[in-house]
């Protein structure tokens, strides 16, 4: 029972700092049809400015969060503008080497100026510990995770459809020529998504640091889940991807606990059997 | 059907077959220029050839049927180890069936991975191909009895080449012996992409959905090529196995994969002598780098993909290739 509960905790810890990272993702994707491989290393360039902010310079730890998510959306900006845009609608290859290829160049630049070693981000006094819920006691930084990817859930739930913003968000994705015919200007849609996208991943790089530790490999690592969970939620499917999170979160979370020997060997063979059985992903629709 | 694509195809044939000479005149005579001008350097150019057969081996799926795959070492690294377990724990050490039993292995990777890749499309196809390299890197750790686990499977010590050629110290003998495979593999390729098989494939890649309005089967003929690049990168797989005497897990591993594919791309997507181009550009930039600072070797590996990409979309290949084609017709 103990071992059941730990493991449904962690579960749904990790899937929910997998959802918060990885939403943007599936917005995006749903919404520009980039295949964006590189969307592990903006989680990966906020918890180096969270790290660098909190234990270099010592700010407090929401004060590190702001600037981790508006440092790594100045970073992506230019990016979005002058790399991205010139691979919507290009062939997969294309979109896969060049965003590949930003990966490979974030991760070097990574490890040549913070060094190869694994980066902390100190949690502030209430954060530490455990917290006692009446009948057990959770870690209170998986409880703050937790919330947070509820608020996070909420929050897009609310600007998707309730916003005049989240309107012309749906509007692009069904049909961006049709959408820019009625007035919408879809670049700017496209450039404000992106830029929720990566202060959103960075924002889940922070505050998932704690399971998910801030290297620099973190962006090759991971880069794999997220794109994982795209997959199987189905592109630009808010509850498609909260329910592939929990899945895939659960299943990793399982195998660590009961098989740990096997490394990741069943969370890759999970991934495979769903993508068989849903090629399009569970909550996504027909071309 | 594949008539109606030959009849076009005859009359640019015998050329076609002149400058198929000429390119393995070039292929030998960069090979002696290798031997002779880099003596020092031949344990690096014998491992350019086996990366060689993995990207050749991408190339057959990658560019001339269009599957984009991130798990291609799958195949390589099999063929690897199917050799290596084969010479070190059942003792067969007669290096050309340990490359037999490497080109067997990396079929049966090929097969399955195939099935499973072409399951799904664009993204989905893209996540299966990374889902299956590290599934195989899982299974070949966790096989440490039979794989050496992270510490690589060694004691693999090949006989001498049909019983007279034996591996010398200045690898001397695993270089000409690559060189020979390499030039087979490289004209048998030839002839399966001019075979109808080979256009088969390419009208696949243009347009699937009217391949199998004509009454080919376009699963079919793709698993069939997959199985055919297993072969090819079984064959990679199994000569690093027998040139370097160790199989590592890295051979399993997405880098490797990611690598392959970067090869590709910088050498020209879709020919046979871009994927060869891009992986002597490749190395050779990774040796000098890598001499020289290890910390930006993927910082610069990342750049030069962004820059193929954005300029050179064609690789260094198809670009020269464009302009020599250019310049032709600006002199006529």
């Amino acid at each position: 029972m103990q071992t059941f509960f730990s493991i449904g905790v962690d579960a749904l810890a990790y899937g929910m700092i997998l959802f918060v990272i990885s939403i943007g993702l599936s917005v995006t994707m749903g919404l520009m049809r980039v295949i964006n491989l590189a969307h592990g290393a903006f989680a990966m360039i906020g918890g180096y400015i969270a790290s660098y902010a909190a234990r270099d310079l010592g700010l407090a730890y929401g004060l590190a969060i702001a600037i981790a998510v508006l440092g790594t959306i100045i970073i992506a900006v230019p990016l979005e503008r002058f790399l991205y845009r010139r691979i919507y609608g290009a062939p997969e290859l294309t979109q896969v080497l060049m965003t590949i290829g930003i990966t490979f160049c974030v991760i070097g630049l990574a490890n040549y100026v913070f060094g190869p070693t694994l980066k902390t981000i100190p949690l502030p006094a209430g954060l530490q510990g455990p917290v006692d819920i009446g009948f057990r006691t959770i870690a209170a930084h998986k409880l703050f995770a937790i919330g947070c990817g509820v608020v996070v859930a909420l929050a897009l739930w609310y600007l998707i459809e309730r916003t005049s913003f989240g309107v012309k968000l749906r509007a692009s994705v069904d049909n961006t020529a049709m959408a820019a015919a009625l007035g919408v200007r879809t670049k700017i849609v496209y450039a404000a998504s992106f830029a929720l996208a990566v202060g959103l991943a960075a924002f889940g790089g922070v505050i998932g640091a704690e399971l998910l530790p801030v290297e620099p490999y973190y962006a090759l690592r991971y880069m794999v889940t997220f794109l994982v969970v795209v997959s199987v939620g189905g592109a630009g499917s808010i509850p498609g991807a909260l329910i592939a999170c929990l899945l895939l979160g659960a299943i990793d979370t399982t195998g660590r606990y009961l098989v740990p020997e096997y490394g990741e060997f069943f969370f890759y063979l999970a991934v495979i059997a769903i993508v068989w059985v849903f090629p399009r992903g569970l909550m996504g629709r027909a071309k | 059907m594949s008539a109606g694509v030959s009849v076009t195809a005859m009359p640019a044939q015998n050329r076609g077959w002149q400058r198929d000479l000429i390119g393995i005149a070039v292929i030998l005579i960069a090979a002696m220029a290798g031997y002779f001008l880099f003596p020092d350097n031949l344990a690096l150019l014998t491992r350019m050839i086996a990366i060689m057969l993995l990207v050749l081996s991408l190339d057959l799926v990658t560019g001339y049927c269009g599957v984009a795959t991130l798990g291609h070492a799958a195949l390589f690294g099999s063929g690897a180890y199917a050799a290596g377990i084969a010479a070190a724990h059942f003792g067969i050490t007669e290096p050309i069936t340990m490359i037999a039993i490497g080109a067997v292995g990396g079929a049966l990777a090929g097969l399955i991975s195939g099935i499973v890749i072409l399951r799904g499309h664009g993204l989905a196809q893209l996540v299966l191909s990374i889902a299956i390299i590290h599934l195989f890197h899982e299974a070949a750790n966790k096989a440490s009895q039979y794989t050496g686990g992270s510490d690589g499977l060694s004691g693999i010590s090949p006989d001498p080449i049909l019983g007279v050629f034996e591996f010398d110290l200045w690898g001397r003998t695993a270089y000409v012996f690559g060189i020979v495979l390499l030039l087979l593999v490289f004209i048998l390729l030839r002839i399966l992409v001019r075979s109808p098989f080979g256009m088969l494939c390419r009208g696949i890649r243009q347009d699937p959905i009217r391949v199998s309005a004509m009454g080919a089967s376009v699963k079919l003929t793709l698993i069939k090529m997959y199985v055919i690049s297993g072969l090819v990168a079984g064959v990679g797989g199994a000569f690093n196995a027998v040139s370097t005497q160790v199989v590592g897990l890295d051979s399993l591993s997405f880098t490797n994969s990611a690598e392959a594919l970067v090869m590709l791309v910088l050498g020209g997507v879709g020919s046979l002598y871009g994927a060869l181009i891009g992986t002597i550009a490749f190395v050779w930039i990774e040796d000098l780098v890598s001499a020289a600072n290890p910390f930006h070797w993927l910082t610069i590996v990342g750049a030069l993909l962004i820059a193929v990409v954005l300029f050179a979309p064609k690789g260094l290949y198809g670009t020269a290739a464009t302009l020599v084609e250019r310049y032709r017709r600006g002199g006529k």
